[in-house]
């Protein structure tokens, strides 16, 4: 049966490796190229890159750092960061991305992931949604700004139009390496029938494990600070997973 | 060298990469003298079945590939492409394919269990159902990524592995000369590019 993903992220600004949340902080020593490669040998299933450029310039760079990553790794990879436009989809899958994720631009641009979704197909559009608890209901964040938008409702107006992933990154536990956000994520996989990939709050293995557990609907769960600080390590987490009886991709 | 097969559909920077990677000759090209002088031919292909076998029709490409099979030329079509060399898909419609395998192309939705997601999307273990030389050296459940709704069927003759997603699923198939896998192994690590060496090495 289909495996369960373990999917590291990469905030990449300067072509260096930013910690999660806001950005802000303390430039990873790998490379991003270099923590790819590791992350592909040690048996991560997928990759996701964030764009964070701020400047023309720096987006260059970072689109021939993806080049170099598609020569040199052969696992699927979703990119994302400044998508708001059809050409921003063409650039990405023009240097080997084989998905996009939008997210602000999902938002400020109503009609995109449809756009996109019927010119790239529903596989190539992935929606990543930062969403937070306000007042005991599950709201969109844009930039870490409430846009008041109701995230459930979104989430599932956007599958409707063509969104064939979604990324729920939870900021009640981004950061907080407390365990992922499982209300939240149990509360979409009730919602939607495209796969679910968990964001935000992983800090040990355990984690995952209560993540799978708990919402066997759950299809990926995605992590960046606690695999670059090597707080959890992929290749012992796939034998932990799989030691517990979990169904993902490991060495036969 | 092999020809990747450019009909305006998809990317193909990935497969001419994981071809480099292996050290291997690979040319995109839509012309027909490069084609008519590669050792080897790879039809890749995303998106719609109708679109991509339409573009394959007014551009001759897909008489090409015919042809050039005819003469005993290794031919491999990967995920859609690989889709493209039956008879034909039900995919939104009834859509001719290009005819060089038996069988035709259905759609998940309606066969599997309800309660599975369509796509099928991820790594998953092949079931090897027959001896064959594309997937040489691969082991029994040996993982590959998939993304596709649609898969072939009627095609005993050329299926050679199948992947389980609530039912057994046509993941790979192998004729003569003719080869298809339905994930992507150019997506599929190192086993995947075990697989793109496998076609390689076919004489």
């Amino acid at each position: 049966m289909i495996t369960k993903r373990i999917i590291p992220c990469l905030n990449v600004r300067n072509e260096k490796v930013l910690p999660a949340g806001t950005g802000e902080g303390a430039f990873h020593a790998q490379s991003p190229i270099e923590l790819a490669l590791k992350y592909v040998e040690q048996g991560a299933d997928e990759l996701l890159f964030y764009d964070l450029s701020t400047s023309a310039e720096d987006r260059k760079a970072f689109m021939k750092m993806m080049q170099m990553v598609t020569r040199s790794v052969f696992i699927p990879l979703t990119v994302g960061g400044g998508i708001t436009k059809l050409s921003d989809f063409e650039r990405i899958l023009a240097c080997g991305g084989d998905k996009v994720s939008v997210k602000a631009g999902a938002v400020k641009y109503p009609h995109l992931v449809e756009e996109a979704a019927k010119k790239y197909g529903d596989q190539c559009v992935v929606l990543t949604t930062d969403v937070k608890m306000v007042k005991g209901a599950y709201h969109v964040f844009v930039h870490g700004q409430d846009t008041g938008l109701d995230a459930i409702e979104f989430i599932r107006r956007s599958v409707g139009n063509g969104a064939g992933e979604v990324v729920v990154n939870s900021l009640n536990t981004c950061g907080g390496k407390g365990g992922f956000d499982l209300p939240l994520m149990r509360k979409i996989c009730e919602e939607v029938t495209v796969p679910v990939i968990a964001s935000g709050g992983a800090g040990t293995q355990e984690d995952f494990a209560r993540l799978f557990q708990s919402i066997p609907k759950i299809d990926a769960a995605l992590a960046s600070t606690a695999f670059h600080f090597e707080d959890v390590k992929i290749d012992e987490l796939k034998n932990y997973l799989h030691a517990k009886g979990l169904n993902v991709r490991h060495k036969l | 060298m092999i020809a990747v097969i450019d009909y305006g559909v998809g990317n193909l920077f990935s497969i001419q990469s994981s071809f480099e990677k292996i050290g291997a000759e690979v040319v995109i090209t839509s012309d027909k003298k490069i084609i008519e002088n590669a050792d080897r031919i790879m039809l890749p292909g995303v998106g719609a079945y109708a679109d991509a076998a339409a573009k394959l029709r007014a551009s001759g490409l897909g008489e090409i590939v015919k042809t050039e099979m005819k003469k005993g030329k290794p031919i491999m079509g990967i995920c859609l492409g690989m889709q493209l060399l039956f008879e034909k898909s039900y995919e939104y419609g009834e859509h001719e394919g290009l005819g060089i395998l038996k069988g035709e192309v259905i759609p998940m939705k309606g066969y599997i269990d309800k309660g599975l997601k369509v796509p099928h999307i991820g790594w998953n273990g092949l079931r090897i159902e027959r001896e064959n030389r594309l997937l040489k050296g691969c082991k029994e459940g040996e993982y590959v990524y998939f993304v596709h709704s649609y898969f072939a069927t009627n095609c005993t003759d050329s299926r050679i592995a199948s992947v389980e997603y609530g039912k057994g699923l046509t993941a790979a198939v192998e004729k003569d000369n003719v080869f298809g896998c339905q994930f992507h192994p150019e997506k599929s690590g190192e086993v995947g590019l075990r697989i793109l060496q496998n076609f390689c090495n076919i004489r």
